[in-house]
Order: C-alpha cells, then sequence, then structure tokens
C-alpha cells in the first residue's frame, strides 16, 4: 500500500478558552489510504469535526503531526486537495445551483468552456440535471445538499471530507442520499471521510469506521468493515450488519463511561 | 386590490383629522378679521381675546366658525387651500407652459432635487468606501466609526450655515456644492452602518468555503461579501435618498437661499403666506415619496434577479 492518503500522529488540539483550555483532540493517531470511506462518529463535543477542520486547514493543531497526500494540510489546502462539504448546505442564495457550482471553478481559474462542462458533468453524478439555472430556495434541503457535493466535486480534489452533511435531513430523504453517496463514491473512487451522529449511517456508509470519546476528544475504535464494496438498502439486516453496529455502540458506551 | 380600502381609511382619517382643526386653529385670524369688517364678535378687541381659550371663543362666535375656512392667510389652511395652491405652483404653471418660472415648485424642486441626487451620491459613495474600510481594518473600524457615530449627534441645523461660509471662503461660489454635503452628510451614515452589517453577515461557513478554495481576499470581497450585502444596501439607500432630501432642504433654509424647496418654506414664512409653506413641504413629501418609491422598485427587481427570497 502506498502513503496514506491522510496522516495523524499525536495530533493534539487545545481551544483556549475564557473557562480554561478544552481539549478538543488528544494524541489521535490515525491513516486514511486511498479510495477509503472513513467515518467518524461519536457524540457532541468528540472533536471528530475538528479533526476533519484540521485536516482542511481551518483549524491549527497545538501538537502532533498530520499529513495530506504527503504535504502539510496548509499546502494541501493552496493546492485545493479536497472537497468539502458543510453541515449545512451553504449555497449562495444569489446563484443559481449552476452558479453555485461554478464558484470554486471560477476561483480556481478555469476556462469557460470547462466550467461549463464539468458543471454539467456533476450536476448529472448528483442527479440534478436540468436544475442548473434554479435557484437554491426553489430546491428542497436534500436536492441543495446534493448541489453542495456538485460543488465540492466540481474541481479535480480526490479528497471529499463531509462534515455531518445530512444531519438535517430527515430519515427517508437520507436514506436516499447514503445510497446516492455511496454510488457516487465507487464510480468516482474518491477518499472520503465522513462525520456523522448515526450509527446506521456510518456503518452503511463505511469502509472503516472511527469511533471517537469526548473529554479530551480521542479515538477509542477503528472498525475495519468487512461489508462488500457494493451495499443495497437492505444489506442493513443482515446479521454482520447488525454485529458492526453492535461494535460501534459498546465502542461509543465504553468512551462515555469513564467520564 | 383589498388593500385600497384600509389605506383609504387611514387617509380620510387624517384629513378629516386636519380638516377639524382648522375650526380652532384660525379662530382668533377669523375673528381679527370680522372685527376689522365692523361685524360682531364677542369680546371685543384681540387683547381681551388673548387669554379666552379658542374653544370658548367658538361657542361664543359659532357664526364666525366658517370664515376660518376662507381665510387669506390662514394658520392652518385647509387641505383644499393647500391643494389649490399646490395645483396653482405646479401643474397650472405646467398648463401656462411656465413649468420653470421662478414661482412655479417644480422649479424650486428641480433645484432641490439636484443637490439632494449629488449628495446621496457622494454620501453612499463615501458611506460604502467607509465600510470596506472599517470591516477589512480594525484600525479603521476603531478610529473611524467612534467619528462617524459623533458626527451624527450634532444638529445639522447648526452645521449647515459653517459648512455654506466654509465652502465659500475656499472659493465655492456654486449653491449645489455646499448643500450637497450637508445633504451627503447625513445620508452617508445609514448607508455606512448598513454596509458594514452587510459586509459582515456572510457565515463563517461561507467564509471557510472560499478558504477550502485558497480564494484571495479580493475574490471572497466580490465573490461572497458584496453580494450578500446587497439587500443591506438597498434598505440603507431608501433611508439615504429620504435623509439626503432634509439635509438640502436644511441647507437651503438658514442661508439666504432664494431657490429650492426650503427657500421656498423660509420665504413663506417671513412674508407671513403659509399656504405657500404648505405646498412647498407637499411638494418636498411628494418628492420624497418618489425618490423611495423609485428605490424600491429597484431593490425588488434587483433582490428578484439575485434570487433572494422576498
Amino acid at each position: 500500500m502506498s502513503v496514506p492518503v491522510v496522516q495523524a500522529q499525536g495530533l493534539t488540539l487545545t481551544f483556549q478558552t475564557n473557562d480554561g483550555p478544552v481539549h478538543a483532540l488528544s494524541d489521535v493517531n490515525l491513516d486514511i489510504n486511498k479510495g477509503e470511506f472513513v467515518s467518524f462518529i461519536g457524540p457532541s463535543g468528540c472533536g471528530k469535526t475538528t479533526f476533519l477542520r484540521v485536516v482542511a486547514d481551518l483549524e491549527q493543531p497545538t501538537g502532533g503531526i498530520v499529513t495530506v497526500n504527503g504535504m502539510s494540510a496548509q499546502e494541501a489546502r493552496l493546492q485545493r486537495a479536497y472537497g468539502y462539504v458543510f453541515q449545512a448546505a451553504g449555497l449562495y442564495p444569489w446563484r443559481t445551483i449552476g452558479g453555485n457550482i461554478r464558484l470554486p471553478l471560477e476561483i480556481m481559474g478555469y476556462s469557460k468552456a470547462q466550467r461549463n462542462e464539468r458543471v454539467a458533468k456533476t450536476l448529472e453524478l448528483v442527479d440534478l440535471a436540468g436544475f442548473e439555472k434554479k435557484f437554491p430556495f426553489q430546491l428542497s434541503g436534500g436536492m441543495q445538499q446534493r448541489a453542495s457535493i456538485a460543488r465540492a466535486l466540481a474541481f479535480d480534489a480526490d479528497i471529499l471530507l463531509m462534515d455531518e452533511p445530512f444531519g438535517a435531513l430527515d430519515e427517508i430523504v437520507r436514506d436516499h442520499l447514503n445510497e446516492q453517496l455511496l454510488a457516487l463514491w465507487s464510480k468516482t473512487e474518491k477518499t472520503i471521510a465522513f462525520v456523522t451522529h448515526s450509527i446506521p449511517e456510518a456503518v452503511f456508509l463505511s469502509t472503516k469506521i472511527v469511533v471517537m470519546s469526548p473529554r479530551p476528544g480521542r479515538v477509542t475504535d477503528v472498525i475495519e468493515s468487512p461489508l462488500p464494496k457494493v451495499r443495497p438498502l437492505e444489506i442493513r439486516d443482515t446479521p454482520e450488519f447488525l454485529e458492526i453496529a453492535h461494535r460501534v455502540r459498546e465502542g461509543l458506551r465504553a468512551g462515555h463511561s469513564d467520564e | 386590490m383589498r388593500n385600497v380600502v384600509p389605506v383609504l381609511v387611514v387617509l380620510s382619517a387624517i384629513v378629516g383629522l386636519w380638516w377639524a382643526a382648522v375650526a380652532p386653529m384660525n379662530m382668533r385670524a377669523a375673528l381679527d378679521v370680522a372685527e376689522r369688517a365692523k361685524e360682531t364678535v364677542v369680546p371685543v378687541g384681540s387683547v381681551a381675546r388673548r387669554d379666552i381659550s379658542v374653544f370658548k371663543l367658538m361657542a361664543n362666535n359659532h357664526e364666525h366658525i366658517a370664515s376660518g375656512y376662507s381665510l387669506k392667510r390662514p394658520r392652518l389652511p385647509t387641505p383644499v387651500q393647500v391643494g389649490k395652491e399646490f395645483w396653482k405652483t405646479t401643474g397650472g404653471m405646467v398648463a401656462k407652459g411656465r413649468a420653470f418660472s421662478k414661482r412655479s415648485l417644480i422649479y424650486h424642486g428641480w433645484i432641490t432635487l439636484q443637490s439632494t441626487l449629488w449628495g446621496f451620491l457622494l454620501g453612499t459613495t463615501i458611506g460604502i468606501l467607509a465600510a470596506v474600510a472599517i470591516v477589512y481594518s480594525r484600525v479603521a473600524d476603531m478610529s473611524l466609526m467612534p467619528w462617524a457615530v459623533i458626527s451624527q449627534t450634532i444638529p445639522i441645523v447648526a452645521l449647515a450655515p459653517m459648512i455654506i461660509v466654509l465652502s465659500n471662503q475656499v472659493g465655492i461660489e456654486d449653491r449645489i456644492v455646499p448643500k450637497a454635503i450637508i445633504a451627503a452628510y447625513l445620508c452617508y451614515f445609514p448607508v455606512l452602518v448598513s454596509m458594514v452589517k452587510g459586509l459582515r453577515s456572510p457565515s463563517s461557513s461561507e467564509l471557510d468555503l472560499l478558504k477550502t478554495y485558497n480564494a484571495g481576499g479580493l475574490q471572497s470581497f466580490l465573490k461572497l461579501r458584496l453580494p450578500a450585502s446587497v439587500p443591506y444596501l438597498f434598505t440603507a439607500l431608501k433611508v439615504g435618498i429620504a435623509a439626503a432630501l432634509v439635509g438640502t432642504i436644511v441647507g437651503e433654509l438658514p442661508t439666504g437661499a432664494i431657490s429650492g424647496l426650503g427657500a421656498r418654506i423660509l420665504i413663506g414664512d417671513q412674508f407671513g403666506t403659509p399656504l405657500a409653506i404648505w405646498s412647498a413641504l407637499f411638494a418636498a413629501a411628494l418628492l420624497a415619496g418618489v425618490l423611495v418609491t423609485l428605490l424600491d422598485i429597484a431593490q425588488r427587481v434587483t433582490l428578484h434577479r439575485m434570487g433572494f427570497r422576498s
């Protein structure tokens, strides 16, 4: 196996607040390999989002090392190595869906022809073809989130960092988007880091599940999923699935008991 | 269309109240006129009437109440008198082909409008530039903002004559310049405050998104902060243009100006022609209404095109 796409060694981040220091991350060691789908699960305050933001160079660690594609996180950001999908879709309301997807392409200096081609391609990919000229408010929450995924896919980043992208959506929409995300992942062969609150979502999507616990934020378990790459929704009723879900739940509970 | 009824009710209530107020307001003047015409009034002599309430005078002299509605120089003119005077100095002048004569409110309105628009342009530009400086520089925030707030606590009537005198000292003869400066002085503040708020309105995740694209400062200004501030800007422009009009009129008041709506108001006061004051006031109100409505339409069209849900 080649160099991991994301490598964290002894990663520590302590925020100084008025109420004293908050240990958001404490000695996190983790490798994410190329083409993996890694979920981060844990209760609020366990540092899963913070970890993602450190990888994205949106937060600076106070200790330890993180590398992305063999570079520092900052170098990786400057080279636009990843697409980031935020919790809220965060589409700019004054831009159409097409205009929103065009935003990173404009900033990165793609030619007009390339922009149009990529917008059409990514809209196709997230099943939003025909919605290019619509404004965000004309779309449902699920469609907005798909557009924001398209925005992160539009340029050539092979890493996708997703921070609870489906957290605000209802169960049925979320199931549907999970299926689509898996299809998209196998089609594009991106490396995905995915933060979630939901055990079924984590187990259904991931090849690797990172269980975290709070105060201080740390990794308590890393589960390699034996589930096949192609997964219908029904897989959630199989004993293998339930067994992994059980292990995740145990990991979360263990993290809580030693508070 | 169902809004028409409440609007008309409010309008007729205002006019009705105004109409009713004419009688007590003009009672003393009406009695003075009647006394000079050798009619019987109770009591005799305006000095004797001074200490009696107008309502008592109305009760004792009810046959003279009606004449209060047709005085030549009323203390409070009736809506009809104002309407007639307003027509005489606007539409009537147009009909005579003298729309821009010195007796026409269209001419004076045009003089006021010019300064208002120049002041609005100047004030808006200053407001926007200062807002950009304040949002991007902590030093500017701490050094500019307090002065901006202080500037608005000074009564503009105290400042207006000084601005005119000072601009005269540097050799500016044209009255339009000091008036525009006074208009801009009132106009820039709402624009400044709103634009600071608008330019700061993007959320931290919207800013983080641009950071993940490695976007430059100018790019994030043009693609995020500026468009995000447009709804704030329009709200400010509507307040700003009304403020600019007030500023211009104030700039015309104490300065010996002979043209402009403010000058008409002052001249009406000095020559005791309340009808001239009132019709100039109405012209100013109408002008403000038109300007704000135009900006409102521009706001609707722009925001609709930009995809903001109104």
